[in-house]
């Protein structure tokens, strides 16, 4: 038998989960409908519709750029190793796949939703709230590494509340330490890319994104084989 | 007692297994070689599944070793895991996906060769023709179970695991096990995890667990 390449596997698991969720659309659905009820909830008080529009500063467009975009990732994408567990289909990826691949594809599935939703939140608050982005560079890498790391963060922590009890309330309660830099920080780089800040001035934020994402990425893949295999 | 393949040998010793503080079993032992087939019994919750689990790599032992010589290396349960077909309750299909979509999806996840036309016989094989394209969850539980098979029989396996292997069999998927136990004496072995008779009056040995613990 031919030994799978790693990222051969982690593709075929990544491709399956694409074909179920397309065909359920259960994350997409879920994640869609709180980022739109967000962004149009949010446009009523501080967009051209609201009545007041003073609020509306840099700061507290990042904080509810960053609050659509966690609380919708938070509804779906611990969903791919939940879905694994609850309908029993884990047994069927333990004794066909590798622990890795398995890892690798829910990531790069994750990654893939993430990419979407931040797309569509992003879209809809420069719609909705006339949201303008002053530095657009700064912008994406902040979203792009803040979406790589709070991808591989759900990703690990939906493997291990999958087989407990109370796997929602239990997610939200380890998500929240582990994320919260995470998000000060890209709160923090996205601010200064909407006011028009420097490079130079989102350097130590954007380098603090980078290392957290290595960080939390390396421990995942030294856990994960733990955690799946248990 | 045919041993077609002196080469696969699965061996294990002062095999312990506990669940919190109840001991399922303790001190099993025993050794089992190509063209072999072994029958696991026992009442219900004396850990026949759960011996096939431990075989596989999907639990761990509280105690004692399981090995594999296959070929001239050795190999633990989780380590022999790709040459083990697995069929039994324990495993959940993809309500989502079709029967070719399974193999499709597994075949590329283990390094195997993307061959239509195999897969195709594989699913005929196992009573499925004609049903190719249509998803699980429009299946029964016997279609399920006869999908387990192809599934297993994928990588055409020299360990193949059955756990109840004909529970939701009527008399025609009975005889396709039947023969397919038979065929793997030629190049592999085989343990059945069962309660009924007519299964086990396939194995050449049997292994009775838990009847001491009752007793």
């Amino acid at each position: 038998m031919a030994k799978p390449t790693l990222w051969q596997a982690a593709w075929a698991v990544a491709y399956k989960d694409l074909q179920i969720e397309l065909r359920t659309r259960y994350a997409l659905n879920a994640m869609a409908l709180f980022a739109v009820t967000t962004a149009v909830m949010v446009s009523f008080r501080l967009g051209p519709l609201g009545l007041s529009r003073d609020p509306r500063s840099a700061a507290t467009l990042a904080v509810l750029l960053w609050i659509a975009i966690f609380f919708a990732a938070m509804n779906g994408l611990a969903r791919s190793f939940v879905r694994e567990e609850e309908a029993h289909t884990a047994t069927l990826l333990r004794l066909n796949v590798p622990a890795l691949a398995v890892y690798l594809g829910k990531l790069l599935v994750n990654l893939l939703i993430l990419a979407l939703l931040e797309t569509l939140v992003t879209l809809l608050f420069i719609g909705l709230l006339n949201v303008t982005i002053a530095k657009v560079g700064l912008f994406l890498a902040t979203l792009s590494l803040g979406g790589v790391a709070l991808a591989g963060a759900t990703t690990i922590l939906a493997t291990l509340v999958a087989k407990a009890d109370g796997k929602g309330s239990l997610f939200t309660i380890l998500a929240f330490p582990l994320v919260l830099p995470l998000l000060i920080i890209a709160v923090e780089t996205t601010e200064l890319a909407l006011s028009g800040g420097t490079w130079g001035s989102a350097g130590s934020g954007l380098q603090l994104l980078a290392a957290y994402t290595i960080a939390e990425h390396v421990a995942a893949l030294w856990l994960f084989e733990r955690v799946w295999e248990a | 007692m045919n041993r077609t393949d002196a080469a696969l040998q699965l061996s294990w010793h002062e095999l312990a297994k506990t669940y919190s503080t109840r001991p399922v079993y303790d001190q099993l032992a025993g050794e089992l070689h190509s063209g072999e087939v072994l029958a696991v019994r026992g009442p219900n919750g004396a850990g026949k599944s759960t011996f096939l689990r431990l075989l596989c790599g999907l639990e761990r032992p509280s105690a004692g070793t399981i090995r594999y010589q296959w070929q001239g290396q050795t190999y633990s349960p989780n380590t022999m895991r790709p040459w083990i077909g697995f069929v039994g309750p324990d495993v959940a299909l993809y309500r989502e996906l079709s029967a070719i979509e399974h193999l499709q999806f597994l075949a590329k996840a283990r390094g195997l060769a993307a061959d239509q036309v195999y897969w195709h016989e594989l699913l005929a094989q196992v009573g499925l023709a004609g049903r190719e394209a249509e998803r699980v969850a429009h299946f029964s539980s016997g279609m399920a179970l006869r999908l387990k098979y192809a599934i297993a029989l994928l990588a055409k396996p020299p360990v193949l695991l059955l756990d109840e292997p004909t529970a939701m069999f009527d008399e025609h998927g009975r005889q396709f096990v039947a023969q397919l136990v038979e065929q793997q004496r030629q190049h592999g072995l085989t343990i059945l995890a069962t309660n009924d008779q007519r299964d086990a009056a396939w194995a050449d040995l049997v292994l009775t667990v838990g009847v001491a613990a009752r007793g």
